[in-house]
């Protein structure tokens, strides 16, 4: 009933390539930025924060990131884990040499700095193509990690090979380091989550989005009409390494502290942000969120009931996460590639004509 | 008679055509030891309809894809608007003005046609990356100048009703018709079709003929096009280059080409004896 | 004869290289398999060979599987049979478990992702790794388990004796290293015997070279992407083997073969020669590569190494080094 565009006219070209072409969504839009900012913060508990909204917002920008190479642009990638090393090792030495300078901008040089290395290793895009280059992107992943662990200069020559966060504040406030309220965290992962989607939106809405999806839907075609192959490519490296960039950066300062490389950004992090997109959609903003949504949601969902209320070992709870996450990806391409976007996207369609279907 | 008249000629319906648009001088192409085109000229005039016909396999797609950049040539020369292009990429021959349909859809299925047809402006789309990111009044305002052209060509092909679907559901006619909108939304100088009726019947046929007198007509835009349908050739095109086994042996206006005996010959088949 | 010392190590960690090398062309060859018949990028062919090997364990110690499940029930705590299985029943047995697999696998996921683009398919293998991970921790549980099917292991006396003869310098060489190449070229040799002559092999090379055609003189697709599955299943198996006998079976196995997919883009991905000649040029490489460079940079090279000259040389030939260049059509 009030999901409807009857006679919700558009006069303007302007208004019909809004975002939110319904005003019921864009209801919900504001809705939701009102409760993330000025709500969530008063309620949730330490627990949540820190291990479901936190983890969920910070994946949500490395799968914006992925999903513009590779939902909007096609281009595969298995290097995501070894980009936010990059931004997070890049965040660190930024912030260790320069002290005094905001950690808000810190983290979006990393991000800048991880633009350009994803640059570097999408250059191979031009001539090679597919799961070539995904596999090519491995070759990013390994030498990277294997680069931050082997190199003291990247650690600061810290005993232990880690690095960890030294207190950083905005407005005075500390929001990395031990002293830091999860809130405190939580508003600036939230800021750049919405700043950073916003602006995916807008690229994918206008001539970068469509030459990238060109680009995707057929190469050879595209460059016919005037696409410039390796430089779409390259932009949709260096935009997605960016977001990837600023996602590790804040998985590090914000959410871990301290990182050990191999174990925080390995290859299963690339495969992990990889399924978000596809459980969530690939090609689709709202699929970017809702797969980091499902995967952040999941774990913590089989350890409620697995362990804690069934009572099930903790490293058994672990394989049958393993299968649920294999099956779930095998299921989602087989019946649905466009992900958790599409069905939603369905649903939508159902309710613009509920309750008169005819 | 043509070659007479360097500033162009008259057609009998009445229409000017002006000079020398594009020139092919000596094609040849070869794929390996296979030559697909060999030793070819001829001249495309600005303003008018020109066809390339012959049998299958007769090099007439290689020669389409000579002139739109795909392949390059071993030998001969391409002459646009009195110059001779060095060897270019593809999509620095788009932004010379070359727009092309293909004989296999190329659209981009994942699109809708609203956008499909957008991506033939991406050559006049100037705004930096940064300015698109924030949607600044730039981006916003190259945009909605964009979509007003787009919006006109998508009136005069009669695709209103679709302007939002998703290209991959859409039936082979109207595919067609917006591959042909994406190639006019480049507001090419010299428009190619690879067989612009293939697999239509009769109906879309004359839908399709109509649309490509119109846009000769209306925007004054160079058209070659391939085509099988011997028929249709007749009717829509100025003049016809006749291809055959990578060769060309005839080339005129339909009429003389009609008269022309190696094209029954091959067209026909001819008795070896 | 007297070389120096730095040439003879050079030679001792080549000669190595070679060996693993052999190794990685093993696993290379289900890949190469499974590309050819099907189109499909198998990543999960690494994690097949850890669940073959942790299979074969599980069967040869008797072990029950999903004890860990079982034991959930209230009162209930079984973990072994009691009993044990010889090696070469073990073997067989796990042999047949990977067939029932390959039925599983085409049943459920290949029929329904028929007509995919390839991109989709190696992304269902992703996700198909992940499951079987899973389910082989499930199964027997993740825990490192040493495989033992009676190979030889151990320094072999042989190389040492005639190296020491020749050079007055005796090469380490592991005799599992020497197994290892010597099963690996009678798999090939076998594989190459079958996919020629026999009639199944012949239908094989039909549907790589061409679905359509091969299906309308009546060969069945299903029946070949269920053979073809077992056999890379059968690889796997025999790779697992190898690498659960040389460095236990564990999560890290699976990793291992990764490599085999550096192996492909040198080699070509649908070259069987391509994948030894690959699995060649990358052994003894990262080996000399560690070698020589390793102690300047820090070391662990082997890591990176074959990935990074895999994107090197793919940079200048996209076709790896057997393959067909492809000639791109409108």
């Amino acid at each position: 009933m009030f999901y409807r565009e009857a006679g919700d006219f558009k006069t303007s070209y302007k208004d019909d390539s809004q975002t939110f072409p319904i005003r019921f969504d864009r209801r919900g839009y504001y809705a939701a930025l009102l409760l993330g900012f000025a709500v969530l913060p008063f309620l949730l508990n330490d627990y949540w924060t820190n291990a479901v909204f936190i983890p969920f917002l910070i994946y949500a920008i490395a799968a914006l990131g992925l999903n513009i190479l590779v939902g909007y642009c096609g281009q595969l990638s298995l290097g995501t884990g070894g980009f936010m090393a990059v931004g997070a090792y890049a965040c660190y030495k930024l912030t260790t040499a320069f002290p005094d300078i905001n950690i808000v901008f810190h983290i979006l040089a990393a991000g800048v700095i991880t633009a350009g290395v994803g640059v570097l290793f999408g250059l191979p895009s031009l001539r090679i193509k597919g799961f070539y280059l995904a596999v090519a992107t491995l070759a990013a992943q390994f030498f990277l990690v294997w680069l931050f662990n082997r190199v003291p200069w990247f650690y600061n020559y810290s005993a232990s090979g880690q690095i960890s966060m030294p207190e950083r504040t905005v407005f005075g406030i500390p929001v990395t380091g031990a002293q830091v309220a999860p809130w405190a965290g939580y508003l600036v992962c939230l800021a750049f989550v919405v700043l950073l989607a916003w602006m995916a939106r807008n690229l994918t809405r206008g001539a970068t989005g469509r030459k990238w999806m060109a680009i995707r839907d057929m190469d050879i075609a595209a460059e016919i009409i005037g696409v410039n192959p390796l430089r779409a490519k390259l932009t949709a490296f260096a935009v997605s390494s960016f977001y990837v960039g600023i996602a590790g950066a804040l998985f590090f300062s914000v959410y871990l502290g301290a990182v050990e490389v191999g174990e925080a950004f390995g290859i299963e992090k690339s495969f992990a942000v990889l399924f978000m997109i596809i459980i969530g959609g690939l090609g689709s903003i709202f699929g970017s969120f809702a797969g980091a949504a499902f995967m952040v949601v999941l774990p913590v969902l089989i350890k409620l009931v697995l362990v804690d209320s069934w009572g099930w070992p903790t490293d058994l709870a672990a394989h049958i996460r393993l299968m649920i996450v294999g099956a779930l990806i095998i299921i989602f391409l087989i019946a649905e590639p466009h992900g958790m976007a599409q069905l939603w996207r369905l649903a939508k369609e159902k309710l613009r004509l509920w309750p008169f279907p005819h | 008679m043509l070659d007479a008249n360097p500033e162009g000629y008259t057609t009998a319906d009445g229409r000017k055509i002006g000079g020398v648009l594009m020139e092919m001088r000596n094609i040849t192409l070869r794929f390996g030891g296979v030559k697909a085109i060999t030793d070819i000229s001829f001249d495309i005039r600005e303003g008018e309809i020109r066809a390339i016909i012959g049998p299958n396999g007769a090099g007439k797609s290689s020669m389409l894809n000579v002139i739109s950049g795909f392949y390059v040539p071993q030998e001969g020369e391409v002459w646009f608007h009195g110059q001779r292009r060095a060897p270019m990429k593809p999509y620095e021959v788009a932004r010379q003005g070359i727009a092309r349909t293909f004989q296999n859809i190329a659209l981009f299925d994942g699109m809708s046609v609203l956008d499909n047809i957008m991506t033939g402006r991406l050559t006049m789309m100037k705004t930096g990356l940064f300015s698109q990111a924030l949607w600044w009044g730039r981006a916003q305002a190259e945009e909605t100048e964009h979509r007003e052209k787009v919006e006109r060509i998508i009136d005069f092909l009669e695709i209103q009703s679709i302007r939002k679907t998703p290209v991959g559901r859409l039936p082979y006619g109207l595919k067609k018709r917006v591959e042909l909108a994406r190639a006019l939304a480049a507001e090419p100088k010299l428009l190619l079709l690879d067989e612009p009726m293939a697999g239509m019947n009769v109906e879309e046929k004359e839908d399709m003929s109509r649309f490509i007198l119109d846009v000769n007509d209306e925007f004054g835009t160079t058209i070659a096009l391939i085509e099988h349908d011997m028929g249709v050739v007749m009717d829509l095109s100025d003049r016809v280059v006749v291809m055959d086994y990578g060769k060309k042996i005839g080339d005129g206006t339909p009429d003389e080409v009609r008269a022309n005996q190696a094209v029954i010959d091959a067209y026909l088949g001819v008795a070896h004896d | 004869m007297v070389l120096p010392d730095q040439v003879l190590f050079a030679m001792e960690a080549a000669l190595n290289g070679l060996l693993s090398g052999v190794m990685y062309a093993l696993v290379a060859l289900g890949f190469v398999l499974i590309f050819k018949a099907s189109g499909i990028f198998n990543y999960a062919q690494g994690v097949m060979a850890l669940f073959a090997a942790l299979t074969l364990v599980g069967i040869q110690q008797g072990q029950v599987p999903f004890a860990d499940l079982i034991n959930l029930i209230p009162g209930v705590e079984v973990h072994s049979f009691g009993w044990t299985v010889p090696s070469v029943l073990a073997i067989v047995l796990t042999g047949l478990v990977m067939i029932g697999m390959a039925l599983i696998i085409e049943a459920l996921i290949l029929k329904h992702l028929v007509n995919q683009p390839p991109i989709i398919l190696f992304m269902a293998t992703i996700g198909l790794a992940y499951f079987l991970e899973g389910l082989g921790d499930t199964m027997w549980g993740a825990d490192i388990k040493t495989m033992d099917v009676g190979l030889p292991q151990g320094m072999s006396g042989t190389i040492d004796n005639v190296t020491n003869a020749w050079f007055g310098y005796g090469f380490y060489v592991d005799q599992l290293n020497i197994v290892a190449t010597v099963v690996a070229a009678v798999l090939v040799a076998l594989l190459m015997l079958f996919s020629q002559y026999s009639k199944q092999g012949r239908a094989l090379r039909a549907v790589a070279d061409d679905h359509q055609a091969a299906l309308s003189v009546g060969i069945s697709l299903r029946f070949i992407w269920v053979l073809v599955w077992s056999i890379a299943g059968f690889v796997a198996l025999v790779a697992g083997i190898m690498w659960g006998a040389r460095s236990g079976v564990q999560f890290s196995l699976s990793l291992i073969a990764l490599k085999a997919l550096p192996v492909l883009m040198l080699g070509g991905f649908t070259s069987i020669p391509g994948a030894i000649v690959g699995g060649l040029i990358i052994g003894i490489g990262e080996q000399l590569f560690e070698f020589w460079v390793g102690p300047l940079v820090g070391g662990a090279t082997e890591n990176w190494f074959a990935y990074v000259l895999a994107l090197v040389f793919l940079v200048f030939r996209p076709q790896g080094l057997f393959g067909e260049k492809i000639i791109e059509r409108v």
